[in-house]
């Protein structure tokens, strides 16, 4: 397994490069280094000299993929793409345009990003494949078919409207938590109650019918039949036997996310105040600031592949007959 | 006992029956529910604590990106560094037209005059033989920054702070983190070395290349710090080591500014922060290597002199102030305009200030949440975006905006100003078609101003919050003029005794009289393209480019939008390749400089990078702008000042678009609010009713529970029959017994 874990590495590394290259590509067409400045340096009284003197501190003076004017690989190492991606490897973000810590700035806000996405995870995957169950359980009666039909309604409707609704619901009308905001510690319970009700529930809908499909799937299999043949409530043939035979299709879309939750959400995290990683892109392409930009990029690549890998390992353990090699 | 208590009993009632029941799992998440939601409202977002004490909440929505005096420019940068810095001068809070009053400084500077060889000139000096104008700044004694590490001594003198060990620094995250603090009285140096920071490579200064302009030996001295940079590579640039030749230190409490030439406008950055003083110790102590890796650097972490010090600065939660313990203490006016009386806004004469213990400002990204915690009583204040303008006022028959009747049950109180901004439409003078001073085009660009009737966008667009701009002037700068002798007479009649749009015929008998019968080119026959660069491309602006296009469509005109993304319309903007574009402009400083200089030909966005947008130049408006600029404010200068306001009427380079108004509600117990929009040190004015709001909260936001168990029982009801099944297949026989 562990030549498995290097080898998916190792193949990690052309891929980062490759993402590095297109951000940086997408980034400066739509971008140049004088804009940057500009976006920095406000819209008043900006000179080209005050221009030119950003560019040379922030390291943007040089070309941005090819330097002709150098010698030997200092054509290619003498770049702003060099410059800026190799510490990257090395998960040095260095600093935004502000002159601000980016891995400071990163390790401050995950943690409210973690604190509303982890409780959102796994309430939501516990409510999710309960729900999903218990359509299983009490498959082709009401019960079934009002869980479907709930289901889609739950399916239809966009987050910002349970985020809006929620709000004017539970904090406007009902006085219940506050609207928004955010505080360290057990204080930050009562701002994150809301925000994660509602990203459970509006999670229920596609969830919870996925669950079902793979559950029904499962219960029509020969192996349940026996397990009913032999006596076992239909409790314990659907809790012990359907869920765990479940599992490979359920850890392929859940395992991957695990380390995706560091990412934050964007809307929830911006409508609840929620300083969390959510929004740090978006601000950081508003901004202009490339160096946010190229760090959560790479950030969010390495956490996916990271999610892929674990995924793989995590069938060895669902499944005996998988073998990693 | 604040609201909600009723409910708090019966959950506490709701508890004991669990307890009985043994279900602990559940007894612990309600006690987890309550330990978080504390005694007060359910949903106060602030610590229980805080209801009654003298604290300002606030919000914002874009995280400042500079405090460093030196770097800090944009609005919502200067809610924290205008109370934070004192500056020599700032604004008298009441009175108007806008009156710069000293604040660090003793008085407000008369400069005198030098000329080439140094010899001091009368105050009446011809303009061409002023060299130099000399501010000497008088600060008073006995000012004291705010406390902070890097005035810490230890018991020989020596700064305690001033070399920061690798362990020292692995127990300090935050400016709280050191134990020792200190301070000390501000002197005249402080600020000597705030402008020299001005010049200073590193920092990038927005106002240096202006300022480089004027300040003798800035630009010199900023070559003088890159070649010290160059030698010495990273590190701490002590400037003390660098005499800047137009700043002079005279003594302990005064120093003297040498600019260049006549710039009386030179005064009014006396009173912003660029100017404020920044002590040596302070830019030696961030300096230190580790601090920056941390994020504890001057501009996130401002030292200053002024009523309040930055406390907490997470602006991805919230920034607090609290007050300076050692602010010595400012007198609240005692002079105002007529009416401020009447308004309540005397009451606190003579009074020492700030009247606010803390201010905590919150992040709120949306919109909608902040709205609602203003109306929750959360906020103290708020502005009003147009999703809550209809709910929040009303505008009457004679276009007067009042509060509705749900804001006036509340308390809250409205204030609205005309702020010193405008947003115009420009034609670019370089363009073949609408440019050019021909009568043709001249005739072309009325008629397209009478066309745009911003009195209609005003109505739909900005739910009447503005008014249509006369000419480059805002109400409030000396030289705007109300009533009939301030309209545009190319674009208004006076009629009935307001001013009315000239009719659409009006605009289209100028058409044709310029060549565009029927919007067609008389000597081709074709229709007349007009090209609008913006950048607002997306869904939001596509009823104001509709608009847009039904404004010229009156006077059979064809409208192409060419929507881009902002770096691109920019660079349009500085080759030249924009035909018509939308701009704005905020002063700087309540001076008619600030707007003219938008319009003088030297100052062209094209090919000198200037602020004219539009590459406007009129010799004669250029001759006239620079004998205004000079001239004192009085009769004299009014004169220039009309003169140039005809000549630009008359040439028509911009649409005159709008001036903003600014509408801000407030609650019943925030006190003195007066819209100005030339101070930024303004928190220190305004006054609080702790116990008012702390009751007023508990009133407005008491728990509403029953839902609660609506939805529970409903869930209940649904389940029970699947229940009640699940019970009779668990029970039922697995072969049913047969007859036999």
């Amino acid at each position: 397994m562990l030549a498995y874990i290097v080898r998916r590495s190792l193949y990690a590394i052309p891929i980062l490069i490759g993402v590095n290259l297109l951000t940086f590509w997408l980034f400066f067409v739509v971008n140049s280094p004088d804009d940057m400045a500009r976006m920095q340096l406000g819209m008043k009284h900006v000179t080209p000299e005050a221009i030119e003197r950003w560019k040379a501190d922030h390291g943007y003076d040089k070309p941005l993929l090819y330097n002709e004017k150098a010698e030997g690989t200092g054509k290619f190492t003498d770049t702003i793409f060099f410059d800026k991606s190799v510490r990257l490897f090395v998960f040095d973000f260095g600093t935004a345009d502000d002159g601000r810590d980016i891995g400071y700035d990163i390790r401050q806000r995950m943690w409210p990003s973690l604190a509303l996405a982890i409780p959102v995870f796994l309430i939501g995957l516990l409510v999710n494949i309960t729900f999903a169950l218990l359509m299983a359980f009490f498959r082709a009666t009401y019960v079934d078919y009002a869980g479907v039909v709930l289901c889609v309604i739950l399916m239809s409707i966009s987050a910002l409207f349970y985020i809006i609704g929620g709000q004017y619901l539970v904090s406007k009308l009902m006085h219940l938590v506050p609207i928004s905001g955010y505080d360290g510690g057990l204080s930050a319970f009562k701002f994150l109650i809301l925000p994660v009700v509602i990203g459970i529930i509006s999670g229920i809908g596609a969830g919870s019918r996925w669950y079902r499909t793979i559950f029904l799937e499962e219960v029509n299999k020969d192996y349940v039949r026996t397990a009913r043949a032999k006596g076992l409530p239909e409790r314990v043939v659907l809790f012990r036997h359907v869920l765990k035979n479940a599992m490979i299709p359920i850890l392929t879309g859940v395992v991957v996310t695990i380390p995706m939750l560091f990412m934050g959400s964007l809307i929830t995290e911006s409508f609840f105040g929620i300083p969390g990683l959510g929004s740090y892109t978006i601000d950081a392409i508003r901004a202009q600031d490339f160096g946010i930009v190229r760090a959560m990029v790479f950030l969010g690549s390495v956490l996916y592949i990271l999610g892929l890998l674990l995924t793989d390992l995590s069938y060895t353990l669902v499944d005996p007959r998988v073998r990693l090699s | 006992m604040p609201a909600g208590d009723g409910s708090l009993c019966r959950v506490t009632e709701f508890m004991r029956y669990i307890q009985r029941r043994g279900h602990w799992a559940v007894l612990s998440a309600v006690v987890l529910l309550l330990a978080a939601c504390g005694e007060g409202a359910w949903n106060d977002p602030y610590p229980h604590s805080e209801a009654t004490q003298n604290i300002y909440y606030s919000s914002f929505s874009l995280r400042p990106k500079h405090l460093d005096p030196a770097r800090s420019y944009s609005s919502n940068e200067i809610v924290f560094t205008g109370q934070i810095y004192e500056p020599p001068l700032q604004y008298h809070y009441l009175r108007r037209p806008y009156a710069l009053i000293p604040l660090a400084a003793r008085a407000v500077p008369q400069p005198w005059f030098e000329d080439a060889q140094g010899n001091r000139l009368p105050a009446d000096a011809p303009e061409e033989q002023i060299a130099h104008s000399v501010y000497e700044v008088q600060i008073q004694p006995g000012i004291r920054y705010q406390p902070h590490p890097a005035f810490a001594r230890d018991a020989d003198g020596r700064p305690l702070y001033a070399s920061l060990t690798a362990g020292e620094l692995e127990k300090i995250d935050t400016l709280g983190d050191f134990a020792q603090s200190g301070s000390r009285e501000l002197v005249a140096a402080d600020y000597v070395y705030q402008i020299k920071r001005l010049a200073h490579p590193r920092l990038h200064s927005p106002i240096y290349g202006l300022m480089a302009e004027y300040i003798v030996g800035l630009r010199d001295y900023a070559k003088t710090l890159n070649e010290a940079l160059d030698k010495q590579g990273n590190g701490h640039l002590d400037l003390t080591r660098y005499d800047l030749s137009g700043v002079e230190l005279v003594d302990r409490y005064t120093y003297r500014i040498r600019v260049k030439g006549l710039y009386p406008q030179f005064i009014y950055w006396l009173a912003m922060p660029f100017f404020a003083p920044v002590p040596p110790e302070v830019d030696a102590f961030y300096a230190q290597p580790g601090l920056q890796a941390k994020n504890i650097t001057l501009d996130w972490y401002p030292v200053g002199t002024g009523p309040y010090m930055l406390t907490i600065n997470n602006p991805n939660r919230k920034m607090v102030m609290e007050r300076n313990p050692n602010f010595r203490g400012e007198a609240y006016p005692s002079e105002g305009e007529p009416g401020d009386q009447a308004a309540g806004l005397l009451k606190d004469a003579g009074r020492p200030m700030p009247f606010i213990d803390k201010a905590v400002y919150s992040l709120e990204k949306e919109g909608i949440p902040a709205w609602n915690k203003f109306l929750q009583g959360y906020y103290d204040a708020s502005g009003i975006g147009s999703d809550s303008f209809d709910q929040a006022v009303q505008i009457s028959g004679q276009g007067e905006a009042t509060l509705t009747d749900a804001m006036r049950e509340k308390g809250i109180q409205l204030v609205t100003g005309v702020a010193t901004s405008i947003y115009y439409m420009g034609f670019n003078m370089t363009d073949p078609v609408v440019g050019g001073n021909s009568e043709r085009a001249r005739k072309l660009r009325r008629a397209i101003s009478i066309a745009v009737d911003y009195e209609e966008f005003i109505s739909i667009f900005q739910n009447g919050r503005g008014i249509p701009a006369q000419g480059p002037l805002p109400p409030g700068i000396f030289g705007y003029v109300e009533g009939r002798d301030g309209i545009n007479p190319y674009v208004y009649d006076w009629v009935d005794g307001k001013p009315r749009r000239k009719p659409v015929s009006e605009a289209k008998r100028l058409l044709a009289e310029a060549g565009y019968p029927d919007g067609r080119d008389a000597q081709t026959g074709k229709p007349l393209l007009i090209h609008l660069d913006t950048t607002g491309g997306g869904p939001d602006d596509k009823a104001r480019m509709d608009w847009m296009r039904k404004q010229f469509a009156k006077i059979d005109l064809q409208l192409v939008i060419r929507a881009t993304d902002y770096n691109r319309f920019q660079e349009k903007m500085r080759k030249g390749t924009a035909q018509l574009f939308q701009w704005g402009w905020n002063a700087d400083y309540p001076d008619p400089e600030n707007f003219f200089f938008l319009l003088y030909g030297p100052n062209a966005k094209v090919g000198k990078n200037g602020e004219n947008a539009a590459n406007y130049e009129n010799p004669e408006f250029d001759r006239l702008f620079q004998r205004m600029k000079n001239l004192p404010n009085g009769p004299e200068r009014l004169a220039v000042i009309n003169e140039m306001v005809d000549i630009v009427r008359r040439d028509a380079p911009w649409v005159w678009g709008m001036n903003p108004k600014q509408f801000s509600l407030f609650h019943d117990w925030y006190h003195n609010v007066k819209p100005n929009f030339m101070a930024n040190n303004t928190l220190k004015y305004r006054r609080l009713d702790p116990e008012l709001r702390a009751r007023l909260r508990a009133e407005w936001n008491r728990p509403v529970v029953w839902p609660l168990a609506l939805v529970a029982t409903v869930l209940v009801l649904g389940l029970l029959p699947a229940f009640l099944m699940y019970r009779r297949k668990l029970h039922a026989r697995g072969i049913a017994r047969g007859k036999n």
